[in-house]
């Protein structure tokens, strides 16, 4: 898959002397939805900023559809939809209003039927000549995505798109989102919402400490790094695991009416097969069970720990 | 050149304009009618006339500058300290929009409400005194480089100032009073020979001067000096714009 945005040995030192990014190297690719997870001044809002030309970086490049945002910073900005974390938005103005300031400043002339089709899927259509003020905080998150979203931008960066929203319209959202991927938008995506990333990303980097920890692929680092467990619920409760399960580093729970068993889902043979056998022989009986994968929250919060 | 986005931010601030239609035309034009009824009527009826120029009448250039000087200020600092404050400036940061572009979009628009307020001036003091106009073009070009030489100032202001507090120190503690002691009352001839010299270091006095003599053939400093140093507050002040945008001053991080 080809990179619409590179970005080479990025650092940003700020005039105090903080390191907010230090040298970043990352590749996004067309038409992904990525990830970006972090704890609070991990470095995602500057990555942003610096992409988008809101931030100066203090060395290394940075290419947008292969132009420079230096160089060439109106054709790499034109491909740039920016929805940021905090809500910056002018309550004085209509919403049409300010849909179609953010299309001139692109450099783009009226189209009434795009900024139409926008605020339908926006679920903003019917409080198109509503100003800002009389809007919800959710409507006015979604009207900073429409804003986003009024030049017809390649790429879109979400900071936060849903913090403060409640679980169904977070919901809508990430519809909104994936139907932007279907259309061939490229999304990144910053959150604390780790449920979100795992929901709407392709791919997941972390970053901390204006490092970038990894860059995986959902599904693979979820593999790799993610654990599994067949938990048996007991039909007697035992007061220890017998001699002939010690191999298995099987976990009894408080109330002994549970075995937990953790294992490599990467490995051909979990053992799952064999510790059944040897529960049945040691005469424990269950009455039912269940496997568990561990969460991108967990992964995270492992990786995190780690550093 | 980003047209569209000139072209969006000229109209955001116009569009500001008509919404506090009270605030942005109507305040000025009624403030400047009482200095008109005060200072033009009741006591300059009673004062002797100015280089042969009835007071009332010599008080009209002087006013429209004074009113053209605080308006274009304050209509530009507003106009991107707003956004500042607001934080919606990140939008603007992010397009595809030049320094230049940026400053048509804001200036154009500041210096366009002030000439507007000052045409709305004009018309009205003809209504208290017996207006001429003796070189209409010179007095045309006076108002609209004024206009965006101070418009200029005024956005340098609103990146300069961080808070509302200094957004009003400049036009309050120094546009005002350089107003009123750059002879836009009285000729600075009626004042004493050491304070005559002092004044001239008072950059509105050119801008009085200059604009007094479009209307009347009288000015206190030579004409070309006044169009001279018009000229050179003008080139000031684009240089302090291009500074800002090329180190990102109180912009960028």
């Amino acid at each position: 898959m080809s990179a619409i945005i590179s970005i080479k040995n990025l650092s940003k030192t700020y005039e105090g002397g903080f390191q907010a990014l230090k040298d970043i190297n990352l590749d996004i690719n067309k038409g992904e939805i990525i990830a970006l997870l972090g704890p609070n001044g991990a470095g995602k809002t500057t990555l942003i900023s610096a992409i988008c030309g809101i931030v100066t970086p203090t060395a290394g490049t940075i290419t947008v559809g292969g132009y420079d945002i230096q160089k060439d910073y109106r054709a790499a900005r034109s491909l740039i939809g920016l929805v940021p974390q905090e809500m910056l938005i002018e309550t004085f103005e209509s919403v049409t209003g300010v849909m179609e300031f953010s299309r001139g400043l692109f450099g783009k002339g009226k189209d009434p039927a795009h900024v139409e089709k926008v605020l339908k899927s926006l679920s903003l259509w019917d409080k198109r000549n509503n100003k800002l003020m009389t809007l919800s905080g959710g409507m006015k998150r979604r009207v900073l995505i429409g804003k986003a979203l009024a030049h017809e931008p390649d790429i879109l960066f979400l900071d936060e798109p849903t913090a403060g929203v409640d679980v169904e319209l977070r919901k809508e959202m990430w519809n909104t989102i994936r139907d932007l991927k279907q259309a061939g938008v490229t999304v990144i995506l910053t959150t604390h919402y780790i449920e979100e990333a795992e929901e709407m990303a392709d791919r997941i980097g972390v970053i901390d400490h204006g490092e970038i920890i990894l860059v995986e692929e959902k599904k693979s680092l979820m593999q790799k790094l993610g654990e599994k467990n067949l938990k048996l619920h007991l039909k007697e409760k035992i007061n220890s695991i017998p001699e002939s399960l010690a191999n298995y580093n099987l976990q009894l729970n408080a109330d002994g009416m549970e075995l937990l068993y953790s294992y490599d889902v990467q490995q051909e043979d979990t053992g799952i097969t064999a510790l059944l056998d040897h529960i049945e022989e040691a005469g424990i009986q269950y009455r039912d069970l269940e496997t568990k994968q561990s969460s991108l929250e967990e992964i995270f919060v492992n990786l995190v720990k780690k550093q | 050149m980003n047209l569209y986005a000139v072209k969006a931010i000229y109209k955001h601030e116009m569009d500001r304009t008509w919404r506090t239609l009270a605030q942005s035309i109507v305040s000025p034009v009624l403030s400047t009618s009482l200095y008109f009824i005060v200072f033009g009527s009741a006591i300059g009826s009673r004062m002797s006339d100015i280089d042969g120029i009835a007071y009332a009448a010599f008080l009209v250039p002087g006013l429209l500058m004074l009113s053209l000087l605080t308006q274009s200020v304050s209509n530009a600092s507003f106009g991107i300290y707003f956004p500042r404050f607001l934080g919606t400036i990140f939008e603007i940061l992010s397009a595809p929009v030049s320094t230049m572009e940026i400053v048509l979009g804001y200036v154009g628009a500041a210096a366009s409400k002030s000439l507007l307020v000052g045409a709305i001036i004009l018309v009205t003091s003809a209504f208290f005194v017996d207006l001429q106009i003796m070189h209409p073009v010179l007095m045309l070009t006076f108002l609209v480089l004024t206009s965006l030489t101070f418009s200029m100032l005024g956005f340098i202001i609103g990146i300069w100032a961080d808070n509302f507090e200094k957004l009003q120190i400049v036009p309050l503690l120094i546009i005002t009073p350089l107003t009123f002691l750059g002879g836009s009352f009285y000729s600075i001839s009626m004042l004493p020979e050491f304070w005559q010299k002092v004044t001239l270091f008072n950059p509105v006095v050119y801008l009085v001067s200059g604009f007094r003599w479009s209307f009347y053939e009288v000015s206190d400093v030579n004409l070309w000096v006044c169009i001279g140093m018009t000229v050179f507050f003008l080139l000031v002040c684009i240089a302090g714009i291009y500074w800002i945008f090329k180190t990102g001053y109180r912009l960028k991080n």
